[in-house]
């Protein structure tokens, strides 16, 4: 682990992007900055704008209006950037599988690095993630 | 010699280090934990060494990149000055007070010019409120700021100011100083952006306002501008109010005393208060505030 390495994976700027989520992995991640969890403690906070980001967490299913949305928000991150699957929905499209309305799960549209699963994951599920993304951005050493 | 002490390097370490404070007194007002010392510096480095610095399609680059330097440079400038003349008050020019008034402000008009420059509608309502906050805070502020100058006797000189609270004792001590400290700290609290006073960048509404097209290099710069202007905050403070910081063995713990206690007044300030309307911004500084400086000045000019 070198010096850029400690120095990306200290200080994480995620970013929201809700793309047809039913609000509960959106209710967590707020929940993973509140007092018993704080994730401020590793320098995990949520950035206002995408262009401030590292990391981006996607909430919800990727429905076709959200699908151009997200690829241009993707775009707009500025590298070295990360995409963080969130919840049963974000990762596998869930319940939404065979709906007409969400024709291809968020890592056919934009690389995925991580998966936390649950519907929604729970905080701790959240920090186990968030220790392997750190471990996932320590390999990315050139 | 001027680079390293009291220049850029010391300032931008002290004003990482007070921006630390900032967040450690909140997470702790919040009950949480907090993020480490070296959080802010490791915040900033990311940001300069290795994130892309995008730049939108169709701006004037010059214009885009050169605000975050010229909002830099001048915090640094102010700094300095203040820095020089509180550790050798003879060392000051005629009207140094004058220049670090003109030198704040210069970042909130970079701030301006890069947020209207980014062609992103957020960004020009940041940026046109923070013109309102201008507007609005400078009345009270150069008003404050002439009861210290009346009551050193109307030195312009930030030395001399020092110089005579050494003589006279603080201008805090007296009423026309009280006052005119109250409305310099609500000043100063809008100039850093702190909340109830930061709808220029108001996260929750307008995302990041006038930042919100800046990525790496250009917003590292930002965050280093405002370090510097945070740590500069309460030295012009002291400065103005409570006889310079000492740096002799006796006056260096009660400055550092001082400096903390305004330091994390501030910081309570920001954290027990919700953001107001720029329209009530606007309001409170015209109104009440002004008329307290108006006292103020009345009062200094009594000799109370």
């Amino acid at each position: 682990m070198g010096f850029r390495e400690k120095i990306l994976t200290k200080s994480i700027y995620a970013f929201h992007v809700s793309s047809g989520s039913c609000n509960n992995c959106d209710i967590e991640i707020l929940d993973c900055l509140t007092p018993r969890f704080d994730l401020e403690r590793f320098g995990i906070i949520l950035a206002g704008s995408v262009k401030h980001a590292d990391v981006l967490f996607c909430t919800g299913s990727a429905n076709r209006l959200c699908v151009p949305r997200i690829k241009k928000l993707y775009e707009m991150m500025p590298k070295p950037g990360f995409v963080v699957a969130w919840g049963a929905c974000g990762s596998s499209r869930g319940l939404f599988k065979d709906s007409y309305n969400t024709t291809v799960p968020l890592d056919e549209v934009i690389p995925v690095d991580l998966y936390i699963p649950g519907c929604p994951p729970k905080p701790e599920a959240v920090i186990g993630g968030m220790v392997k993304l750190i471990e996932k951005i320590n390999q990315t050493r050139k | 010699m001027f680079l390293v002490f009291p220049g850029f390097l010391f300032s931008a370490v002290m004003g990482l280090l007070v921006g630390w404070v900032d967040r450690k007194v909140t997470a702790r007002l919040q009950w949480r934990v907090g993020p480490p010392w070296y959080q802010n510096f490791i915040d900033v480095v990311k940001l300069i060494l290795y994130k892309e610095t995008l730049v939108p399609e169709g701006v004037s680059k010059a214009m885009f990149l050169g605000m975050p330097v010229l909002c830099a440079a001048s915090a640094t400038l102010v700094s300095t000055i203040i820095c020089v003349v509180n550790s050798t008050p003879a060392v000051g020019f005629m009207g140094d007070l004058i220049v670090v008034v003109y030198l704040l402000i210069i970042p909130p008009l970079a701030l301006m010019l890069g947020g209207f420059s980014s062609e992103n509608p957020l960004a020009s309502l940041g940026a046109s409120r923070e013109m309102k906050l201008v507007l609005s805070y400078e009345l009270p502020f150069i008003m404050a700021l002439i009861v210290p100058v009346i009551k050193s006797g109307y030195a312009i000189k930030l030395g001399d100011i020092i110089l005579r609270q050494a003589e006279t004792g603080s201008i805090i001590a007296s009423p026309s100083g009280v006052i005119s400290f109250i409305v310099m700290l609500l000043c100063f609290q809008a100039k850093l952006g702190f909340v109830p006073f930061d709808m220029a960048e108001a996260e929750t509404e307008i995302m990041a306002g006038a930042y919100i097209e800046y990525s790496g290099k250009a917003l590292g710069i930002f965050k280093l501008a405002k370090a510097i202007l945070t740590f500069a905050a309460p030295v012009i403070l002291i400065t103005l109010y409570f006889g310079g910081i000492k740096l002799n063995s006796e006056g260096f713990m009660s400055s550092l005393l001082e400096y903390i206690m305004i330091l994390v007044l501030m910081i309570v300030i920001k954290n027990t208060n919700p953001r107001v309307r720029i329209d009530q911004a606007m309001g409170f500084f015209w109104g009440p505030v002004s008329g307290l400086a108006v006292i103020a000045i009345l009062l200094a000019i009594l000799g109370k």
